[in-house]
């Protein structure tokens, strides 16, 4: 596999769709272990990719994420139909979340996603816009 | 420590995953965010938690962890006890508090899960 060839996965995600959260990532995370990508960097684009999915399950109406899979690294696309981040400033800081409580009772809205995703990337680039949606590119070199 | 210890000491039940009891744990983290089990524990870490729905199985998919341990004798659904045996991760219920249970591993010398060890994630992520 050259740099620039790779694989390129996509998968479409539903507004809600709790009992499928995860399945994308999961789908993302199998098929770079058995490329051989090293575990520390699949935790990472697993994380990320995890992160991102959630959101768009629990905050827009539909959404994509996509993988490209190169031989130096991985470039994960998401973008998604729905309200948008309002300040992306403020969506970025720590804690600071607009998820309803019924998602906090599962576990997440705690603010973290959007933090955690850059943190555990080596680019991440996140344009929104009100009442459209959002897009989200993140790369993370093998 | 060994997930057999962690059994022992906490004399949890095991619900799945019998079979890798002897996997060894490295650290372990308590909690209920699931953003917070992603972005704090580390590869080979216990997850201590109250929450028994799918995503907490997810969480511990994707952060590589080495299993999960619900406290407050909380068991989860079939459902969510059959997709962690397919993803080979062990699940194991005590009756101790979280506070408790944390408590004991931690006197017993299992280190907690602190961010600033992550070397490969960016410690101040800026937007680029």
């Amino acid at each position: 596999m050259s740099a620039e060839s790779g694989i390129e996965l996509e998968f479409v995600l539903e507004s809600a769709d709790f009992n499928g959260a995860g399945e994308a990532s999961s789908k993302i995370k199998r098929t770079l272990q058995q490329l051989g990508v090293r575990p520390d960097i699949i935790r990472r684009i697993a994380i990320s990719a995890y992160e991102a999915e959630m959101n768009v399950i629990i905050h827009a109406s539909r959404g994509v994420i996509k993988a490209g899979i190169h031989s130096d690294r991985t470039e994960l696309v998401v973008e998604d139909e729905g309200p948008g981040i309002a300040d992306i400033g403020l969506a970025m800081q720590e804690g600071f979340s607009t998820a309803p409580d019924h998602i906090r009772e599962m576990g997440f809205g705690a603010g973290m996603g959007l933090p955690n995703m850059a943190r555990c990337t080596d680019k991440f680039d996140i344009k929104s816009e009100k009442n459209v949606g959002t897009k989200l590119r993140m790369v993370i070199y093998h | 420590m060994k997930l057999a210890q962690v059994r022992i000491m906490l004399d949890a039940e095991v619900l799945c995953g019998r079979e890798w009891l002897d996997r060894e744990v490295k650290s372990a983290c308590g909690a209920d965010l699931m953003s917070d089990v992603l972005a704090f524990t580390k590869e080979q870490g216990l997850l201590l938690t109250g929450l028994t729905n799918i995503q907490v199985i997810r969480t511990a998919e994707m952060s590589d962890l080495v299993a999960i341990l619900f406290v407050r004798g909380k068991r989860p659904g079939p459902e969510v006890v059959e997709m962690a045996k397919n993803m080979e991760i062990p699940l194991l219920s005590t009756k101790k508090q979280m506070y408790e249970a944390c408590g004991l591993l931690y006197r017993d010398g299992l280190a907690g899960c602190s961010l600033k060890e992550e070397h490969f994630c960016r410690q101040n992520p800026e937007l680029n």
